[in-house]
């Protein structure tokens, strides 16, 4: 992204290939990831999206076999070396999932989770404060924190998923059609809060909408499948340069036809 | 098209046959559902007036009396009781812990799927073993190395005390002990098999969550994964311990069937289903017969209580996850 060499980049990834078993999903994949801001990733349905993101924070050897050559490095470095603490990674990386998955305990202790998990020392309180306080949702819990997580409307457990995300104080943090279960009230709000983090961390979000992508993004990734149905990364740039003069007739056709 | 659906009107039309016979079937099934209840409190009832003439004779005082006398006609049930629960409960020290190291291990990935179905499959199948072929397999296989463990937990921690009697006393081989490991090992696939359906039903996205948040495997199996099975879990506890106190024949075979309390781990003791099976056949007096009516009724209130609250924990895992 040549546009945005000013900032400092988050990930580098180079030549990466992605395989589900022996199945491909991602093919040579080259992205500059810049820091503190918002980076939209859109495409049709089974581009690998999803898969991408998963590899980023390294969660997708979590869920199946899978294999991946080729490069990331977050901040410069290797998230892939076989030294690399996952732990420390997933930390660091935060993810927020298309459906809200609250653990079924208490509101505090879902943000508190993380914390916990990682024996953070200090103020367990005013750190579940803070972090509930950032994904804008501390007014609405703050007299039912000890009450069950899935009580909560869908929008707000989403939101208190971001604040569980949060609590860990990550650099990163990945969102897989954050909004996709959502109303258009809960989306709006999870937008704000997006725009309101942009200036602490990276956000990645995947999304198939194209006005949020719009609305949140200051880069866009457009994501395709080739005619062997393995995904790649078809172009990448400014969001405005994206949607209003795409390079690409790929991405022209997708963008025309979404917002037709 | 028009000659394939003239047949179906024409079901439709006959389709009223059909409710007759769902009519049938459903009074049919009720009739079933309302036999078994009915049997149910006949049973008690007949086992209650059995029991009247101990009841009358002993009242309360059958449950914290230790003498099983039949020749001066004295009976007291608290050695069975006591034997009962001593030897469940060392059961479910041994088969908790290990059924739900089990039940863990075949919901992690640690070894591929095809692997572990079968795993699994035989789990279960330790439930189909007869429970008279665990009795024989406790006397002949098990008991040299229960004796084996006895005298070497005797000679190394003997000297822990209740009073001035030992809790690891003399090595017998059947006795208490034996009883609670045999136990274990048949009550290991309720547990195990409950336990991992209820570990497997948990959406995976929780899972992934905290994978996500940076917490490890055992961290989110012990702090995420456990705790949102815990009330299915303790449902497939509860219904482990409701068939180690029922267990009567493997029971029988292996646990020395001698009313007492001992302080020793390892003594033998006598449960009531094993009170019951042994003595029924020589029992001739009313008041005799009476005693371990008494006891057996003592038994079916014991395990009634436990299947109760094994169901209510069940349902509320089976409703809670909609
Ligand atoms: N766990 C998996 N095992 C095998 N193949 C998978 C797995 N997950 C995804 N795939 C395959 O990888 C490809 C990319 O899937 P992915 O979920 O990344 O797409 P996506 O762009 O996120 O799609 P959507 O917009 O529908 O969410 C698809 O062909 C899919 O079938
Ligand atoms: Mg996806």
């Amino acid at each position: 992204m040549s546009s945005t060499t000013t900032t400092s980049n988050a990930y580098q990834v180079r030549n990466m290939n992605f395989f589900y078993g022996t199945r491909q999903a991602l093919d040579g994949i080259n992205i500059d990831i810049p820091a503190q801001s918002v980076t939209a990733i859109i495409g049709p349905s089974g581009c690998g999206k999803s898969t991408f993101l998963k590899s980023l924070n390294r969660i997708a050897e979590a869920e199946t076999k899978v294999r991946i050559d080729g490069q990331i490095s977050l901040f410069g470095q290797n998230i892939y070396d076989p030294k690399v603490n996952l732990t420390q990674l997933r930390r660091r990386v935060g993810m927020v999932f298309q459906r809200p998955n609250p653990f079924p305990m208490s509101i505090y202790d879902n943000v508190a989770y993380g914390p916990r998990v990682f024996g953070t020392k200090g103020n367990l309180d005013a750190l579940v404060e803070s972090s509930l306080t950032k994904a804008a949702i501390w007014n609405e819990v703050k007299d039912k924190l000890r009450t069950s997580a899935q009580g909560l409307s869908g929008g707000q457990q989403q939101r208190l998923c971001i604040a569980r995300s949060l609590a860990v104080n990550p650099d990163v943090l990945l969102m897989d059609e954050p909004c996709s279960a959502l109303d258009p009230i809960a989306t709006l709000r999870i937008e704000e809060l997006i725009e309101n983090l942009r200036t602490q961390l990276t956000i990645i979000i995947v999304t198939h909408n194209m006005q949020q992508a719009g609305r949140v993004s200051q880069n866009t990734l457009f994501f395709n499948t080739d005619e062997s149905r393995i995904g790649q990364l078809v172009e990448s740039g400014l969001t405005k340069e994206i949607f209003f003069s795409p390079k690409d007739k790929r991405t022209e056709d997708y963008i025309t036809g979404r917002f037709g | 098209m028009t000659a394939s659906s003239k047949p179906q009107i024409e079901n439709l039309t006959t389709g009223s046959g059909k409710l007759q016979a769902d009519t049938i079937a459903r009074w049919l099934f009720q009739g079933a559902a309302f036999l078994v209840l009915a049997v149910l409190v006949w049973m008690t009832v007949v086992m209650a007036i059995s029991a009247m003439p101990a009841i009358s004779k002993f009242g309360f005082n059958f449950l914290i009396d230790k003498t099983w006398d039949p020749i001066q006609e004295q009976y007291g049930g608290l050695t069975f009781v006591f034997g009962t629960i001593a030897s469940s409960f060392i059961a479910m020290l041994i088969a908790v812990p290990v059924g739900l190291g089990i039940a863990i291990f075949l919901t992690e990935d640690f070894l591929p799927e095809n692997v572990l179905t079968p795993i699994a499959f035989m789990v279960e199948l330790l439930a189909a073993i007869p429970s008279v072929v665990y009795g024989l397999w406790g006397i002949f296989v098990m008991a040299p190395f229960i004796r084996a463990f006895e005298t070497w937990m005797n000679t190394n921690l003997g000297f822990i005390k209740i009073g001035d009697k030992s809790i690891f006393g003399t090595p017998y081989g059947p006795g208490l002990f034996s009883a609670g490991v045999l136990l274990s090992i048949m009550i290991l696939p309720t547990i195990a098999s409950i336990s991992r359906d209820v570990l497997k039903a948990i959406p995976k996205s929780l899972r992934n969550a905290s994978l996500a948040l940076g917490a490890t495997r055992w961290e989110t199996i012990f702090r995420v994964m456990l705790p949102a099975a815990s009330s299915g879990i303790i449902g497939a506890c509860v219904l482990g311990l409701g068939r180690a106190i029922g267990e009567t024949m493997a029971v029988t075979m292996v646990i020395g069937n001698t009313p007492q309390i001992d302080t020793s781990l390892f003594a033998p003791a006598y449960t009531i289903s094993a009170l019951l099976a042994n003595e029924f056949a020589e029992a001739n007096e009313p008041l005799h017969i009476g005693a371990l009516f008494y006891a057996g009724l003592l038994l079916f209130a014991v395990t009634l209580i436990v299947n109760v609250f094994a169901e209510i924990f069940v349902r509320r895992v089976s409703s809670g996850r909609q």
